[in-house]
């Protein structure tokens, strides 16, 4: 495991909106993406976590390119896909695919599920035989547990989890290295839920697959994942092995965001949570805080973190932390 | 007497493919300062339920059954009355408060309408009422914030002007329809932990809708549990999450990805697809995901009620953990594995 | 951190249960055949009764329109020197009267029936064809080559639809194909409009952004994704754009610009009527009871098929 297939390198993505009336045009700019770095291994998986705001959406979209990245670059096999003309990085959808958020919006309701599955067998290789075509779109329907049978059948048709199911033959069918999964499970039901976190587990090993899954339940990540990275605003601020971040965060965003998670455990509720509250909400992005970004609500702050920007810097173990506290603070559960 | 009481209640609407029973006879009650949990997943019929009886239903559902509010029938109350009861005596949050909150008027005015409505207030004493509620839950700066739109709230901060209109009025029971299902989790846990204190400093009830396990196991005193339309197990919070009797309620904890317990490699799961509710299935309509059934399941399951107020509607014994012995009126023997 | 074992949820045992395999059962059958969203509609649009009166109707007035000059024993411009003016009457053979000239109105308002439906399909189709296309690619494109297309329709539509119209007329005179042409060039706009706004909603749909993360190239786009989606409003546009196209052409029949003697259409026979309404008054009454007719039902068709396609009904 040594190259990363995926090298990911200061990247960032702004948005620029305008204020003011005609006569005092303000730009503002939300750095959505702020700076973000990390590797990925073949077979590896990486969760990015974050909640609303953090980017975490906008990352997966740069990555694949959906998006064009303000800055930085996106080393794909050693190749750079933000300096790629359009159709080099078309190309290239081969290799990188991605699996949405919401299971029925990202299927046309006017095609069958064999055609949206068939599609990208379409536009790459135009002159496989029909018979073909339905054979390969049959075999994955398989493989993502569906009814072959089901071939002409509606999205509308179908239930939240085989839609998604769909979605994720649809990625699939190209044979993939890498697939960018943001919050596929978060419109599921919670018994789906575990089917199809199951199933993406299941096929990552099958077929080798590179899974980049983005997510806002710590407890969804942690099953699916070997290493963990936590956005904030935009930034990284922590990217651990997933043993090391459930038992040991390194950051106080982190170890703020596995205190708040609910435990469906009556008794270990009761026992009170308090103790590490974030306070406030979420600054705006148009004016984000200076030095530590999550400065504002940090319960550990000292005066430093006003000013400077914490580097995001590699500890002892791997792991890497963009806190100046980090040596000092033990977060451990 | 209890503040809430429903029996048999019925809910079916009328669709294109047919007549959809959503929710099919169910019976609770609630006490005064209790909190009950109405835990199902999509097509379980529980947000149908809540409405029936807050009379909320769209134009082609229709609702039998009783529901006593503190002696009461709503569902046989014209709507009138029911308009003077909702927002003073039972308060509703919904799920999504972008929609919920009209992106025309500021914050204020839709704060003080309740209130001026309900308890007959004047402007000023109207608005301080809001300010305060506001301050409670933890808006910053609300005198300012008052006047302002929906659209320069967040979400969570929404939701929490949708629980601060919902608690103006101090009701005496408060109907929160998945909540936080739309919040983060950092912003949902405040939230939770808000109502948990409003709810403790006013004594107030409150029916909680969710599918979210873990949200139920921190603020509520008792569960229910629906599927497809049914109540399939009832019971307090200690005997759902540590005594299971429902296939259906020991599968969903299950699968329930939990940070606290090491990653185990497979998250357990419940085969098969959440119901149709126009094609269930005969008899039990769990059997054709449950991996206990067994033929007798092709018959309806009795509902198995325990003195403490549990409930199972399985042929599982609820105490012993074995199939209940069949009833049948022929000589023919039972089977000899199942337990006598 | 472990739960104690008295509080372990149990773990459901492992009993194998009494279903078979659902995939053996399924392999063996035939593929399920689906429902797409065109039938649920079509029977939605079934069951609005005003729907279908109003379809019944049309397609009677069809027959009627096509057949009935072909079975009528008058002709068109058949000048009945014994019954001028003379009211209906069964005997005569005049069953909707006669004008001032003898001509049989029951087969005068047939013939021009044809002629106020060709009208409204063709100037409509035309419309359609330019319109979508034009809509479709300005808002899928959007940026500067949507600002420039649709800047062009902008100041089309300021031209002065008369003006233009009788510009047309006087330079190439007053034929058929030139209706088609006047109506239809201004109709697209409309539709170009709609459909471009149509289009900037579907561009941004996560099943479009799914479409391009697959690869598939923008001309595929709009053929696969956009243009099938767009399809119902369109329809429902076009149902509601035939009256208004045969009320222009009749309009312009009113003015005296529309179709040439002999051929007629209902704006002329109306037209016509109008001038002998105090003493002929069944020469105003026929014509304008077809021509209110068929604008009404093809507004219900197109309020039902409005209904029938709108997504919120869908369970």
């Amino acid at each position: 495991m040594n190259n990363p297939v995926l090298r990911v390198q200061d990247l960032a993505v702004n948005f620029i909106s305008h204020t003011g009336g005609l006569l005092r045009r303000k730009e503002r700019i939300l750095r959505a993406v702020n700076g973000i770095s990390f590797e990925l291994h073949a077979s590896e998986t990486i969760g990015i976590v974050g909640e609303s705001g953090s980017g975490k959406s906008t990352l997966a979209r740069a990555i694949l390119g959906l998006i064009k990245p303000n800055r930085g670059r996106v080393m794909w096999l050693g190749e750079n896909l933000t300096e790629l003309e359009e159709e080099a990085l078309r190309q290239k959808r081969k290799e990188i695919q991605i699996v949405f958020q919401d299971p029925i919006a990202s299927l046309n309701p006017r095609m069958t599920a064999g055609d949206i599955i068939s599609e990208p067998l379409w536009t790459f290789y135009p002159n496989m035989a029909r018979l073909q075509v339905e054979e390969r779109t049959r075999g994955m329907m398989k493989m993502v547990g569906l009814l072959p049978n089901q071939i002409n059948r509606y999205p509308h048709e179908f239930s939240g989890g085989q839609c998604q199911r769909i979605g994720i033959a649809r990625a699939l069918v190209l044979n993939p290295r890498l697939v960018v999964c943001d919050e596929p499970v978060s419109a599921l039901d919670v018994s789906i839920q575990a089917q199809i976190i199951n199933l993406l587990k299941d096929l990552q090993k099958k077929l080798g697959l590179a899974l980049i899954f983005v997510a806002h339940d710590l407890s969804v990540v942690k099953h699916i994942s070997d290493r963990v990275m936590v956005m904030y605003m935009g930034c990284n601020m922590e990217v651990s092995q997933r043993e090391a971040l459930y038992r040991r965060p390194l950051h106080p965003y982190t170890s703020a965001l596995m205190k708040s998670v609910p435990i469906p455990d009556p008794k270990l509720a009761a026992e009170a949570r308090q103790d590490s509250w974030l306070t406030g909400d979420m600054p705006s992005p148009y004016e984000p805080p200076k030095g530590c970004i999550f400065h504002t609500r940090c319960p550990y702050k000292v005066k430093r973190c006003e000013a400077d920007v914490p580097a995001l810097r590699r500890m002892e173990h791997g792991d890497w932390v963009a806190c100046h506290r980090a040596e000092d603070l033990d977060l451990s559960i | 007497m209890a503040l809430l009481e429903v029996r048999d209640l019925r809910v079916q609407f009328e669709t294109p493919e047919g007549v959809v029973q959503a929710v099919n006879g169910i019976d609770f009650h609630l006490e005064s300062g209790e909190t009950l949990a109405i835990v199902g997943e999509s097509g379980a019929g529980k947000s149908q339920l809540v409405m029936a009886i807050m009379g909320l239903l769209a134009e082609n559902g229709s609702a039998s059954g009783a529901a006593d509010f503190k002696g009461q029938d709503l569902m046989q109350m014209p709507q009138k009355e029911l308009n003077k009861i909702r927002g003073r005596e039972i308060a509703m949050i919904f799920q999504d408060p972008m929609t919920s909150l009209n992106p025309f008027l500021t914050i204020e005015k839709q704060m003080t309408e309740v209130v001026m409505h309900h308890q007959g207030l004047g402007k000023h004493e109207a608005r301080g009422h809001a300010v305060e509620m506001l301050r409670a839950v933890r808006i910053p700066d609300p005198e300012e914030r008052v006047k302002q739109y929906p659209h320069e709230y967040s979400g969570g901060m929404r939701q929490r002007v949708m629980i601060a209109m919902g608690l103006l009025c101090e009701p005496d029971l408060l109907i929160a329809d998945e909540p936080s299902t739309a919040l983060d989790v950092t912003v949902q846990a405040q939230i939770m932990q808000l109502v948990g204190e409003l709810r403790d400093k006013s004594n107030m009830s409150m029916i909680l809708i969710t599918h979210d396990l873990a949200v139920v196991a921190e603020i509520c005193d008792r569960i229910i549990v629906m599927y497809a339309g049914e109540m399939v197990e009832a019971g307090t919070v200690d005997d759902i999450f540590y005594r299971p009797r429902h296939p259906y309620t020991q599968g969903l904890l299950a699968s329930v990805p939990r940070l606290d317990r090491l990653a185990d490699d497979e998250l357990h799961t419940i085969p098969g697809n959440p119901p149709n509710l126009l094609d269930l299935p005969s008899g039990c309509r769990f059997r054709d995901r449950c991996s206990l059934a067994r033929e007798v399941c092709f018959e309806a399951p009795p509902l198995q009620v325990q003195d403490d107020g549990c409930m199972s509607r399985c042929f599982i014994d609820m105490n012993s953990g074995e199939f209940l012995p069949v009833q049948s009126n022929s000589d023919e023997d039972n089977t000899g594995e199942d337990s006598m | 951190m472990n739960t104690p074992a008295d509080m372990q949820i149990p773990k459901p045992q492992v009993v194998k249960a009494e279903v078979e395999d659902p995939f053996a059962a399924a392999m063996a059958g035939q593929d399920v055949r689906g429902r797409s969203l065109w039938v649920d509609a079509w029977h939605r649009l079934l069951k609005n009764k005003a729907a279908v009166i109003s379809g019944i109707i049309m397609f009677i007035m069809l027959l009627l329109v096509i057949a009935g000059p072909l079975v009528s024993p008058w002709e068109g411009d058949f000048t009945d020197w014994d019954n001028t003016a003379s009211p209906p009457n069964f005997e005569t053979g005049h069953w909707f009267g006669t004008d001032a000239v003898g001509r049989d109105i029951l087969v005068r308002t047939l013939e021009g029936g044809r002629i106020s439906l060709l009208v409204g399909l063709v100037a409509t189709l035309v419309s359609l064809a330019i319109g979508v296309t034009y809509g479709a690619v300005a808002g899928y494109y959007g940026g500067f080559t949507d600002r420039i297309m649709m800047r062009l329709v902008d100041i089309i539509y300021a031209l002065p639809f008369m003006f233009f119209v009788i510009l047309l007329m006087v330079v190439f005179g007053r034929h058929i194909v030139l209706i088609f042409v006047a109506i239809g060039a201004v109709n697209w706009l409309d539709m170009a409009r709609i459909v471009r706004g149509q289009t900037l909603g579907l561009k941004n749909t996560e099943f479009v952004e799914a479409a391009r993360a697959c690869g598939v190239d923008h001309k595929a786009i709009i053929r696969r994704h956009i243009i099938p989606n767009l399809l119902g409003v369109v329809m429902v546009y076009v149902t509601l754009t035939i009256p208004q196209v045969i009320l222009v052409e009749s309009f312009l029949s009113f003015l005296g610009l529309g179709v040439q003697e002999p051929m007629s259409s209902w704006g002329a026979l109306v037209n016509d009527g109008a001038q002998d309404m105090e003493s002929a008054p069944w020469t105003l009454v026929f014509p304008a009871t077809f021509l209110t007719v068929t604008l009404y039902c093809f507004n219900y068709i197109g309020d039902g098929m409005r209904d029938a396609l709108d997504p919120k009904d869908r369970a």
